[in-house]
């Protein structure tokens, strides 16, 4: 690297031409596979770079400090990577969670050490729940000072290991870039997760004259990709033979890019289909077969189908407490086939009479192929049909009473395309979210689901907006739903998005009260409404506008459809505060540990 | 919109801020929990579907677990932390060299139901570093090590008990005797039953290692 070294010797030159440093880079980066020791002398910082070159990465998100500042100053070189310099660490995991789940490929966070490794830690977490493939690069105080209790100091992999799918401490300036390069490849393979790689300054300080390999995972890990021919024989008989056969299609369908495939199963055998929560997207809501999601806050017509199905085809997902309700009452009739691609879901927390370890799109296509004569569901597909029309998902609206939050929900669905990419804080919002937008595009829905982390959905808007544009989709709407509490936990990071003139529009379902915990209080705390409401609430709209974004407040039902349209229009981040019924609740509602057969419509029904 | 509309009420009670308690909660149409059709199936708290006349709870068994991993630092925090983190039931674990220096073998004893047992053997496979895991059959050869300092005042006596136990004197002061046993939990156990009698100072016992019989394999790098 020996143009680096000659305009660091002279630091004026090095400021007034950094262009050649970026095509030197580029060239470097384009060596694919080339694993050889070069003349040219490079930095364990560079080389963390070079790999996320070569690993094809686009954009990370982060916040600069001490320990990390040798990688930030690597960065300033590359011209493949888009940097969005964040506002908060959290806000960096989130948006770099988000990034990857649009754009199917890990994001890139970046953070300095202690307080900033910390501030990760949410949102790492987050992505771990969720399975979310991201790549989180920490600075860590120099080797020699490691466990001293260094200023900025934090045992980075041993709070973040119970969180991550596989984390790395660097210890070598020639093999960082290797460590990086596998770290980014293991996020996206087999069932994606949360990757981190520990990076002590000396390590990116260190000169090392080796550039990192082609990333790849490492080899001990070979997800298995196809299941047993037998196993898959056995499964197909028991489908063939089901009289009440039910797909539930989980977030794994999305990420192993199996939602055609899928949809394509459900369609030909005549098979209804409920979703988990981060299913959502991976079949068209507004298809006959389709119940939606299924769950606590679920339709009644998914959870009457799971209560009553003889054969759950469970495809990608893991069998949460949220979706389950009681273990003791799920799909009680039923015999379970899981396909999942990580062995240790399946039987974890609902026995599967049949296993099927594997990609979700491989595995249905090995049924498809085995599957002689499709189940004979006609009358339970009828029945699934009645259930729909006997628990409808409409809400009252009347006249006297103030805006309904599902009502702001469909105004925007129905302004706007298809591929429009709806991020959600967590709370009412976002079960009115999930509830009342028709979904039909895989990755469309961005969400914090097994976390449940409130203030995910700002941070998420910013990085499915970067997913989109660096995809040369600028013009795909992303829009966040936030509750007034969860909005306030990340609004900072609408710095950022007026900073970067990011194209998207946040719309605050604000009924001034930690709307879950309110509710829950009511039905479950005799109305004892303990920090879930407050006597008043900042003006999201001027807060908006005072970061230099636009801002709405909106308070009847006829402002409704001209504001939608008006920040839709606006090339940029927008506001809209909704003032909404703070009355209203989530339904249907299925209370923890509770049978999903017997969710409450009403409050007296809990 | 007037700037006084926007000005927090300060004086506002909560109560008068919000909407009052008795407003209207509309919820959704369709038939009550009650006029609804509930299948009468069950499943027990593993989530197998079960018999609700019989409810029978699969039953804790012991199972010796032994797992190849790669020799790098942090793999038994990995390992411990797993088990703690997911509540599995762990009687021992013990970590050593293997003749391959690239690999190290860990020995696990646990105590869980069936089910338990499998999804222990599935959490640990998952972990990057595991290369492979095995159950080992019953009859596998387990074997701890325990070194026990007893008081001084009866060397030969003690000598004479270590010898029921093919144990070794180690160690001998004028106030102390350390012998060390090997064998299996029970062997020691029972070692430590009778040198109770002497007196003893000090125990430190490792866990069990253990080895699959004959040629059979334990957990090679491709047994997985």
């Amino acid at each position: 690297m020996s143009e680096r070294a000659t305009a660091t010797d002279d630091p004026e030159d090095a400021e007034a031409t950094p262009e050649p440093e970026h095509e030197a880079t580029a060239d470097r980066g384009g060596e694919d596979g080339v694993d050889e020791a070069t003349d040219q002398v490079t930095t364990g910082a560079e080389s963390v770079i070079t790999a996320l070159e070569k690993a094809e990465a686009t954009a990370a998100f982060g916040v600069q400090g001490g320990a990390i500042m040798p990688v930030y100053d690597a960065l300033y070189d590359s011209s493949q990577i888009r940097h969005v310099m964040m506002a908060h660490e959290q806000g960096a995991a989130h948006a770099a969670d988000a990034y990857g789940v649009v754009a199917g490929e890990p994001g890139v966070a970046l953070a300095t050490s202690g307080p900033g490794a910390t501030n990760l830690v949410t949102g790492i977490a987050d992505a771990n729940m969720d399975s979310d493939a991201m790549l989180a690069l920490t600075g860590q105080v120099p080797s020699d000072m490691v466990g001293s209790d260094a200023f900025q100091e934090t045992d980075t992999i041993g709070v973040t290991t119970p969180i991550t799918k596989h984390n790395y401490f660097a210890s070598d300036p020639d093999t960082v870039g290797d460590a990086v390069g596998e770290a980014f490849s293991l996020a996206g393979t087999g069932r994606p997760g949360p990757t981190l790689v520990d990076l002590p300054k000396d390590v990116t300080q260190g000169e090392t004259g080796r550039d990192p390999g082609s990333p790849r995972p490492p080899e001990t890990y070979n997800p298995q990709m196809e299941a047993d021919e037998q196993d898959v024989k056995v499964a197909a008989r028991a489908i063939e033979r089901a009289e009440k056969p039910l797909l539930l299609f989980g977030g794994g369908v999305v990420k192993a890019d199996a939602a055609e495939t899928a949809r394509a199963f459900a369609i030909e055998h005549g098979i209804p289909v409920v979703t988990t929560m981060p299913g959502i997207g991976s079949f068209p809501e507004d298809h006959d077969l389709c119940l939606s999601w299924a769950g606590m806050h679920g339709t009644g017509y998914a959870n009457m189908a799971i209560t009553h199905t003889d054969l759950l085809i469970a495809i990608g997902t893991r069998f949460d407490d949220r979706l389950t309700g009681g273990v003791e009452t799920f799909a009680p009739e039923a015999e379970i086939i899981h396909i999942d691609i990580d062995p240790a879901e399946i039987s974890k927390n609902v026995n599967a009479e049949y296993e099927l370890v594997g990609d979700a799109g491989r595995v249905l296509d090995q049924l498809d192929g085995t599957i002689e004569r499709s189940p004979d569901a006609r009358e339970w597909r009828e029945q699934c049909l009645q259930w729909k029309e006997e628990y409808p998902m409409d809400y009252a609206a009347p006249e006297d009473e103030p805006l309904k939050p599902q009502f702001v929900v469909e105004a925007f669905d129905a302004a706007t395309d298809d591929d429009t990419i709806v991020t959600t804080g967590v709370g009412q919002h976002q079960m009115w979210a999930s509830q009342y937008w028709t979904f039909s595009e895989p990755r469309t829905w961005v969400s914090s689901h097994g976390l449940g982390t409130m203030g995910y959905g700002l941070p998420s808007a910013i990085g499915a907006r970067i997913a989109a544009d660096q995809q040369g989709q600028e013009d795909r709407d992303v829009i966040c739903f936030d509750g007034d509490a969860s909005f306030l936990m990340t609004m900072q990071e609408i710095a950022v998005a007026v900073r970067e003139n990011l194209d998207i529009t946040v719309a605050i379902l604000n009924n001034e009260y930690i709307g879950m915990v309110r509710q829950w209080q009511d039905a479950f705390y005799e109305r004892r409404r303990m920090a879930a409401q407050y006597n008043w609430c900042p003006e999201f709209d001027r807060i908006a506008e005072a970061f230099g974004a636009r801002g709405w407040r909106v308070d009847e039902y006829d402002e409704v459809a001209p504001t939608v349209e008006e920040a839709l229009d606006y090339d940029g981040p927008s506001v809209i505060d909704f003032h909404v019924d703070p009355a209203e609740n989530v339904y249907p509602m299925v209370p923890s540990g509770g049978a999903n057969g017997k969710f409450a419509l009403t409050e007296d029904q809990l | 919109m007037s700037d006084a509309d926007r000005t927090p009420d300060t004086d506002a009670t909560p109560e008068d801020a919000h909407v009052s308690e008795d407003a209207p909660d509309h919820g959704l149409k369709g038939p009550a929990p009650e006029e609804r059709p509930h299948p009468e199936g069950r499943r027990n708290a593993q989530g197998i579907r079960i018999d609700p006349e019989v409810e029978a709870e699969p039953e804790v068994r012991e199972a010796v677990l032994s797992a190849l991993v790669t020799h790098e630092p942090g793999v038994l925090a990995r390992v411990s932390g797993l088990f703690s983190r997911r509540q599995f039931n762990i009687e021992s674990l013990t970590v050593g060299a293997t003749q391959n220096e690239d690999f190290a073998r860990i020995t696990l004893v646990v105590e869980e139901p069936e089910p338990g047992i499998e999804q222990a053997k599935k959490q640990l496979a998952k972990l990057i570093p595991v290369v492979s895991v095995r159950e080992l059959d019953q009859d596998a050869v387990c074997r701890e090590l325990a070194l026990i300092k007893i008081d001084g005042e009866h060397p030969d006596q003690v000598a004479a008990v270590a010898e029921m136990y093919d144990a070794t004197v180690v160690d001998a002061s004028a106030e102390s005797v350390t012998v060390e046993v090997t064998g299996t939990e029970s062997t020691i156990d029972n070692a430590i039953d009778t040198f109770e009698r002497f007196g003893i100072r000090e125990i430190t016992r490792t866990g069990s290692a253990a080895l699959e019989r004959g040629p059979r394999e334990t957990a090679a790098p491709h047994s997985q």
